[in-house]
């Protein structure tokens, strides 16, 4: 025992890190064992893969809840309790403060891959052994470079002695629920690639791909995704109401960092389905698989070394950067060589034409890569630029604009299209024809914004417009599954409900997309700003609505000084509410943060935020805006999500799934392509 | 139509694909690269106006004169030289005298207007553009205030 930590606390930390060694070694068996047996066909050695998975999962979550209890009492001898926490802070963010910090968050990291590790193990009995075997043999050799990165170079365990007095972390602004709960999504969402990254390994490995392999992969990537989508909204969010510019998205390389997966996830998942429903597409999808989790692996390093701001935040911890560079040139470099060599033994026994649902599932494929790739060219040009010292740049939004948005237009108008074209071969021309009334709908949408809405940019009327068109056809899609209007209402009602939760989650996903897009392109498009200085009883116009300043408060909240200001918001002279913007003040750390007050109706959000007072006479300077349809953008990514959730619940995934193989493929026969033929 | 032609459809849309992707690209670029200066670059006439860049450095002691309107005027110092700043709108939460900024703008006879002021999560860190172009003008004492990155912006 060190003299001068003689407290009952001493003991847990050194437990939780005894433990993460521990697990390391665990999880090498776990490598180890397995993948030998499997390449032996050696089973007793293959069985070792679920009890060691289990294992090492129980250690991990040992060890993460030693450092959790470290942040919940303020042991404030550990470095990063010191570094990040205080003991004046809410219990809720001295547990979020375990996973707020590079370490922690490392720590968590690797928690994930562990849990979804034991999820394999504990559900997975209807995969063949040999597969399962090498899933969990690659998931344990992904958290092994993950131990060691966290031992060598970023231990959460590291004491301070003599232990300060208290800590040094009270950032208010991250003290949030917002951003509590933001990196666990992303995290959960990152990781949950893993496991489609070691089925893709696992499969070239034991050189086949089958239905029942796209049956196991998909949940996975359906799940990963639907926690990414809802850790970028969240991360958005926070952006939004807590930066207090009104802004949501700022093609920062640190969001960036999070979208390039989600779009090569997206892609993925689609993909997915043509291996399940058509065995094709196997080694492209394979090939997608790779390219995603180790996009999420580069996406975490790049957030957490500090590389982004610039390369010589290298030279702050020189170690941290050069592991993680080769931890990804491993895994990546690794897993294509493997792709290059076993991938052509993958074979396709489905064929299709060019203008099929494969043909549309392939254009999403390839629009969906291209724009990843160029998000990742503009995120990573000033990295590359700095480095061969070509001066030190910032690529802004107008790039990511200009070359985002156009390729998705494109993209929006394929997906309604897609879903209504056969497997195999379809009529292009027939779908069109029976898409009449989206292309009605697209066109008085876009007519009635151009008539109505005064001063709209043609981008934010196209994205309009391209909403109304997404909708109605996912719409018409629907209606044309269940045979709505063509056989009795009754008739219809048991298609629906009988249509399977794949089909709804494909159904609500594009529906939830056409709110989001509608979100974007009203609150990029119309958005309104004032900003003034205003004296108690003047007021300002704005997207019809007018704000009137009462006037503003000093006051004391529990640990902060604030002011409040007061608007009285109307319109045409009717109250429509009141709004309290504050700004705060934490002496702690001299810190202000601004609190905007917003007000969503269904048509948009009102937005005020009261900032410094200007002159002595009660006169502030503040901020007005008017964010049209912004809140349907986090609505939309919502429904995104739980369209994945539903997606995820249906019957052929469950467990046992593939001997109900018969009756489920019967189900599918609801769908458009059979309802058709 | 054969296995051979319906590849060559595939791999039409994806050359098609990422020709407009390339266009797209090399227009932004030209448009959308901002270079990153210090005060003392402009002092030495090494930026011309018109020319959007990004300016960063310390808000000298003393200098920030709220005026009408939120409008605000500051200098930026990287201790050598010293840059005049005007700017409308709200300045972010961290934004103080003797602290580390990043403008973003246009110079205009010899006044940096700025139509962007970047605000940082943490108010020790510093961004590593204005350690460097502080170490440039050889004023750096080594206190560098936690600059490691991870303890700033740690949460996103």
């Amino acid at each position: 025992m060190i003299p001068g930590l003689g407290d009952a606390t001493f003991g847990i930390a050194e437990l939780g890190h005894f433990a993460l060694i521990l697990a390391m070694f665990v999880a090498v068996a776990q490598a180890v064992l397995p993948l030998t047996g499997a390449a032996r066909n050696h089973g007793p050695w293959m069985a070792f893969a679920r009890p060691t998975a289990i294992v090492q999962l129980l250690l991990i979550a040992f060890s993460f809840g030693c450092l959790t209890y470290a942040f919940m009492i303020s042991d404030f001898s550990l470095a990063i309790v010191y570094q990040n926490s205080h003991s004046d802070k809410p219990m809720l963010y001295k547990i979020s403060g375990t996973w707020g910090n590079h370490e922690g968050s490392m720590l968590l990291w690797v928690l994930i891959v562990s849990i979804f590790g034991g999820a394999v193990a504990l559900f997975g009995s209807n995969l063949p052994p040999s597969l399962r075997a090498r899933v969990l043999g690659i998931q344990a050799l992904i958290a092994i470079g993950f131990y060691l990165f966290i031992l060598f170079t970023s231990n959460p365990f590291e004491r301070m002695i003599p232990p300060p007095l208290n800590g040094a972390g009270l950032n208010p602004l991250l003290q949030d629920p917002g951003l509590a709960f933001h990196p666990p999504m992303l995290y959960l969402g990152y990781v949950g690639f893993s496991m489609a990254f070691s089925f893709a390994i696992a499969a070239l490995l034991e050189g086949r791909v089958d239905a029942a392999w796209g049956r196991w992969v998909r949940p996975w990537t359906l799940a990963a995704w639907a926690f990414l989508t809802c850790g970028i909204a969240l991360g958005s969010w926070w952006a939004y109401y807590e930066l207090g510019w009104g802004g949501w998205w700022f093609w920062d390389p640190v969001e960036n960092a999070s979208f390039i997966p989600w779009l090569t996830g997206t892609a993925l998942l689609h993909s997915a389905t043509m291996v399940e429903k058509r065995d094709t597409m196997k080694g492209w999808t394979i090939f997608l698989a790779i390219l995603t989790f180790s996009l999420s692996l580069l996406g975490t390093f790049l957030v957490r070394s500090g590389v982004l701001t610039s390369v010589h935040a290298f030279a702050t911890d020189p170690e941290r950067g050069v592991f993680i560079l080769f931890l990804l040139i491993i895994v990546t470099g690794g897993s294509l060589a493997l792709f290059a060599w076993r991938g052509p033994a993958m074979r396709n026994t489905g064929v299709f034409q060019p203008v099929s649902r494969e043909g549309a599932l392939l254009v999403n494929n390839l629009i969906m890569t291209t724009a990843a790739a160029a998000v990742l060219l503009g995120t990573l040009y000033p990295l590359f630029l700095d480095a061969i010292d070509g001066g030190k740049v910032s690529v802004g939004p107008p790039y990511f604009n200009t070359v985002f948005i156009p390729l998705m237009i494109p993209m929006i108008a394929a997906m309604a299209v897609g879903p209504m074209l056969g497997w195999k071969r379809a009529d292009l021309g027939q779908a069109l024809k029976r898409l009449w009334l989206a292309f009605i709908a697209t066109g008085v949408s876009a007519i009635a914004i151009w008539a109505f809405v005064a001063d709209g940019p043609v981008l934010g009327m196209v994205g309009l417009a391209m909403a109304a068109w997404l909708a109605v056809g996912t719409l018409v899609e629907l209606s044309e599954r269940i045979r709505l209007f063509r056989e009795p209402l009754s008739s219809s009602l048991t298609r629906i409900a009988r249509t399977t939760r794949a089909s709804w989650g494909m159904t609500l996903g594009h529906l939830g997309l056409a709110i989001a897009v509608a979100g974007m392109s009203g609150a990029g498009g119309w958005k309104q700003e004032a900003i003034q200085t205003m004296m108690p009883g003047e007021h300002v116009d704005l997207g019809g609505y007018t704000f009137t300043f009462e006037g503003a408060t000093e006051g004391q909240g529990p640990n902060y000084a604030l002011t409040r200001g007061t608007f009285v918001v109307t319109r045409d002279g009717e109250p429509v509410v009141t709004m309290y913007p504050e700004n705060r003040r934490y002496p702690v750390r001299s810190m202000p943060t601004t609190e905007a007050a917003i007000h969503t109706l269904f048509s948009g959000d009102l937005y005020a935020v009261i900032g410094d007072p200007d002159g002595s006479d009660g006169a502030y300077v503040t901020r007005i805006y008017w964010n049209p349809l912004v809140a349907w953008m986090w609505a939309g990514s919502l429904i995104m999500a739980a369209a994945a959730g539903i997606s995820l619940s249906d019957r052929r995934f469950r467990v046992g799934a593939p001997r109900r193989r018969k009756a489920a493929a019967e189900t599918d026969k609801t769908g458009p392509a059979a309802a058709k033929a | 139509m054969k296995r051979k032609h319906k590849r060559l459809t595939f791999v039409a849309i994806a050359g098609v694909l990422i020709a407009i992707a390339a266009t797209l690209i090399l227009t932004a670029f030209d448009e959308s690269i901002v270079f990153f200066r210090t005060p003392t670059d402009i002092t030495e006439k090494r930026v011309e106006d018109d020319q959007r860049i990004r300016l960063g450095g310390l808000v000298e002691e003393d200098s920030v004169e709220q005026g009408e309107d939120g409008v605000v005027n500051f200098r930026v110092t990287d201790t050598a030289n010293t840059v005049p700043v005007h700017f409308q709108g709200i300045l972010p939460d961290l934004f103080r005298e003797g602290q580390g900024v990043v403008a973003e703008g246009k110079l205009i006879k010899g006044v940096f207007m700025a139509d962007e002021v970047l605000a940082k999560h943490d108010e020790n860190y510093m961004p590593p553009e204005v350690a460097e172009a502080i170490k440039e003008a050889g004023q750096w004492h080594g206190d560098e205030p936690d600059s490691s990155p991870d303890s700033g912006e740690a949460s996103q």
